[in-house]
């Protein structure tokens, strides 16, 4: 884009900001720069960031207000200025990923059963509800064999271009 | 690089960045059976993780664009209510300023006429069904008196068969129901016997699978089995009228065990617009228009809320700061026919709504933001202003910028473009509007209030209680007014409806305002289940929650998603057309030099200027537009690739025509206002009459010439006049990309 050759860091800056607004006003029904607590996981994720469940946390004891279970976008904008600026949560490499599903796939079969995935997404790490076990095996699983072919899924999920 | 083994501070990402594992370094190993289990444990760990966490991004995303189609259909809607009050502000306007003498008056002076039979023999003198045979044809189901519970079972058996109930029937179960509800108070008091379970339904909206979806999972209602259906029966769904005949029926078996609360859309001015009023004059074209008159008292009649052992409050919309239970159960409910006006203005409310009205309810501001219009009950312009942050804004007619006009210059404009009689006598209040009701007080203002926060209001995340103004009704509080008046009545939960969610309920307020909502699909297939409460005596809300339509329950996350969203995306598409004209005015403001190109960033600037939907333009930019150049949009081109075809009309000036797609809404709602007789078709000089109180409405010029040329291409029923449905219908868009 021609817009980006040229760009100064305050033009870059500003178009940090506006992408932060964009998706914080996503969320803020009243109008009132103030979002649930709960959505901001998804916010921060929504612009290109992969932190883990302890991230958020984290991010979220800087900016919350109090306990109040709102948080208020004077807070939230330069917080995740910083975060979008310093690459603080940076995407998983394909490659990677591709390693990790390798590494559950202990017998090498090329595809993972849906209670080898199961088992670990559940009890290992940050673990998943029961409800985002069954969306996960009902999104990526083949619809016929019923098993994960992780190598397809990865390429089919890619990052979305625009981020 | 080595394997985790005895690093029990290994940083996770730094770990990533080379890789999971070295499958090499922990082969040399085995011979070390205790660190290579070690080995293999630590890295299964750090996998999961990386998946984990790559998959919840994922779903993130689509959770992302899902809310953004949310607040797309969400923004269309409020814009449609939001265009139904200034519609209405707009005839109450006209409406207080009058002569009463003038004929135009007639035209909708009926909609503010509330009681037009007073007394109550009167009322069920016209009621009287037993003049209607039931011909020996009907294939339908046949009721007998009093009602049954194999009746009600019948009449489901046959709803859910597609047949229709006979107008006497209808004119039976509503006049019946009527009688019961005149007895009941505004507040239902209601306890849960100690092995039961009462049951809370939300908005239903004309959705019959919906309602017989419940029935079916959570039984029928019975005296072990009470509900409480929290309003919002009727309008956009088809089967309004059934819907409520089940819900009568079961009301009037076990009067003591099914309550209704009323809704915002129990309401005959908002059915205008949403659909109800159209399917009960298509259903019955004979009967229709008394239906509908026994309805508009039967909605007036409807309690107010419900409270279950004085600790659980259930009411349609909401509360305010003002909410007062005792008013309200004072209150004489049935005066209020339409919450959308009051009994009677009093002077104050009268000069405060004149000044707002005849700006038609605009001020100017900065151009980003969801619409607002100036609430019903808050007349002061300065309350409103102070509420209103800076960057949201109220839709700009390039009309109104004039800084000094009088009311009379305003009232004569108003006159003219309306075709009507220019002589006036002096402005005074319709005192022979209809009700025989003495002159507004203070208290019915207060009154009215109450009502109106009651069934209008939506709950925010900050503290305060301000003017609803998204949708122009009751108003927005906050979590310190919820525990304000909690505490004030001795409650300890708030059960609301009126805002649809994607997962059918949802908590707010520290889990002390609890919404639901029970039509599934509301906005299109898969975009959000419904869900109803099941409450025992210890007042814990259990949910049950269920998804209509089969075929969306098998779609994946992502199919439904992407679903959902081509169908916001279609409905912006239309939006997009229909303002093509202002659309490309307000892109060639950026564009002086004429070359056809306009940066994206004045592409969404421009784009929301005109539609004023408040959306994340720059977000949908990718969905919208399909080719770019270096971050410059050919903005004709684009308009021209919307895809949407017109209708095949020969009409010379253009214009109407986008006047029309514009005001869809309005102007079949100003069609059902004038077609007094509720028969379905209006004169050729009504038609007329439509089009000159639009174009007043809108304060623009709409010539006689373009509206006779308009008629031409409409044909005529035999008698010379124009049915309405078919009038709409030859007018919709059709979007072609649905097609592919």
């Amino acid at each position: 884009m021609a817009e980006s050759n040229n760009q100064s860091a305050e033009t870059k800056l500003s178009d940090v900001h506006k992408r932060i607004k964009a998706a914080f006003e996503t969320f803020d029904n009243a109008a009132n720069n103030t979002v649930d607590v709960r959505e901001i996981g998804t916010i921060i994720y929504s612009l290109g960031c992969f932190p883990s469940q302890a991230d958020l946390h984290d991010f979220i004891a800087e900016v919350e207000e109090d306990h109040s279970g709102y948080i208020h976008l004077d807070r939230f904008l330069p917080a995740m200025t910083k975060v979008l600026l310093e690459h603080k949560f940076p995407p998983i490499p394909k490659d990677l990923l591709l390693q990790a599903f390798e590494v559950l796939d202990k017998d090498n079969k090329g595809y993972l059963e849906p209670e080898e995935l199961t088992k670990y997404m559940t009890q290992e790490g940050e673990p998943f509800t029961q409800e985002e076990m069954e969306e996960m095996l009902t999104g990526l699983a083949d619809h016929e064999r019923n098993v994960i072919y992780y190598k397809d899924v990865i390429n089919q999920l890619a990052i979305d271009p625009d981020m | 690089m080595g394997c985790g083994m005895g690093k029990s501070e290994l940083q996770l990402k730094k770990c990533d960045r080379v890789s999971i594992s070295a499958p090499g370094a922990c082969s040399r190993l085995q011979s070390q059976p205790k660190c290579h289990a070690h080995c293999e444990a630590a890295t299964a760990i750090r996998a999961a993780l990386l998946i984990q966490r790559w998959y919840r991004q994922y779903v993130a995303r689509l959770e992302m664009r899902r809310r953004c189609t949310w607040n797309i259909f969400q923004s269309i809607e409020y814009a449609g209510e939001q265009d139904q009050i200034k519609l209405y502000n707009f005839f109450g306007f006209l409406m207080d300023h009058f002569t009463p003498a003038s004929s135009e008056r007639n035209l909708i002076s009926h909609i503010f006429r509330e009681n037009e039979i007073c007394r109550d023999i009167e009322w069920e003198r016209y009621f009287c069904y037993k003049s209607i045979e039931v011909p020996e044809s009907y294939t339908g189901p046949h009721l007998t008196f009093p009602m049954t519970f194999c009746g009600v079972s019948k009449l489901m058996e046959a709803f859910k068969h597609k047949q229709q109930l006979h107008a006497r029937y209808v004119l039976q179960i509503l006049g019946e129901t009527w009688r019961l509800l005149r007895i009941l108070p505004n507040i239902n008091y209601v306890s849960v016997c100690h092995n039961q379970e009462i049951t809370i339904c939300g908005d239903l909206h004309g959705h019959l699978e919906d309602l017989l979806l419940i029935f079916y999972k959570n039984g029928l209602p019975s005296s072990e089995k009470p509900y409480v259906f929290n309003g919002d029966f009727v309008d956009r769904g088809k089967n309004s009228l059934e819907i409520l005949l089940i819900l009568f029926g079961f009301l009037l078996v076990y009067p003591n065990d099914v309550h209704l609360n009323r809704g915002n859309h129990e309401d005959h001015i908002v059915n205008l617009r949403y659909g109800f009023t159209k399917e009960i004059l298509g259903k019955y074209r004979v009967h229709g228009k008394k239906i509908l008159k026994l309805l508009q008292k039967i909605f007036s009649w409807l309690p107010l809320a419900t409270v279950i052992d004085h600790k659980v409050l259930i009411v349609h919309g909401g509360i305010s700061d003002m909410t007062d239970l005792n008013v309200i159960e004072r209150v004489d409910r049935h005066r209020y026919v339409s919450a959308l006006r009051p009994t009677k203005m009093s002077q104050q409310a009268v000069n405060g709504s004149k000044s707002q009205n005849s700006r038609n309810g605009e001020a100017g501001g900065p151009v980003e933001g969801r619409r607002r219009v100036y609430s019903l009950t808050h007349h002061s312009p300065a309350s409103a202003q102070r509420h209103n942050p800076p960057r949201r804004s109220l839709h700009n007619l390039p009309i109104s910028n004039q800084l000094s006009w009088s009311l009379e210059d305003e009232l004569k404009r108003r006159r003219r473009l309306a075709g009507f009689d220019q002589s006036y006598g002096e402005m005074n209040k319709s005192e022979s509007d209809s009700d025989s009701e003495p002159a507004g007080t203070e208290t019915d203002e207060q009154e009215w209030k109450q009502i109106v926060d009651l069934l209008w209001s939506d709950p925010m995340p900050q503290n305060g209680c301000i003017p609803n103004e998204v949708r122009g009704g009751g108003c927005y509080w906050g979590p310190d007014v919820t525990e304000e008046v909690l505490e004030r009545h001795n409650l300890q939960l708030l059960i609301r409806s009126h805002e649809c969610k994607q997962d059918g309920y949802e908590f707010c307020h520290n889990r002390r305002v609890l919404t639901i909502f029970s039509a599934s699909n509301y906005y299109e297939v898969g975009s959000n289940r419904g869900a109803y409460i099941r409450m025992g005596p210890d007042l814990v809300p259990h949910f049950i929650q269920y998804q209509a339509s089969r075929t969306c329950r098998e779609l994946t996350l992502t199919q439904s998603v992407g679903w959902t969203e081509r169908s916001a995306l279609r409905a912006l598409r239309e939006q997009l057309f229909v303002h093509k004209s202002d659309l490309i005015s307000a892109f060639q403001e950026f564009d002086p030099n004429n070359t056809g190109m306009i940066s994206l960033r004045h592409w969404a600037s421009a784009t929301e200027t005109v539609l004023n939907l408040g959306l994340p333009w720059r977000m949908l930019r990718p969905q919208l537009v399909n080719s770019t150049k270096y971050g410059m949009v050919d903005y004709q081109q684009w308009i021209r690739e919307l895809s949407i075809t017109e209708p095949k009309l020969e009409i010379s000036d253009t214009s109407i025509l986008e006047t029309m797609y514009k005001n869809h809404s309005n102007l079949e709602t100003i069609f059902r206002i004038i077609d007094t007789d509720h028969s379905g078709s209006i004169s050729f000089e009504e038609f007329r009459q439509t089009w000159k109180l639009l174009s007043s409405h809108l304060q623009t010029e709409i010539s006689d010439e373009a509206i006779a040329d308009l008629a031409q291409s409409i044909d005529f029923n035999k008698d010379g006049s124009i049915d309405i449905n078919e009038f709409m219908e030859a007018f919709r868009l059709v979007d072609l990309s649905a097609h592919t």
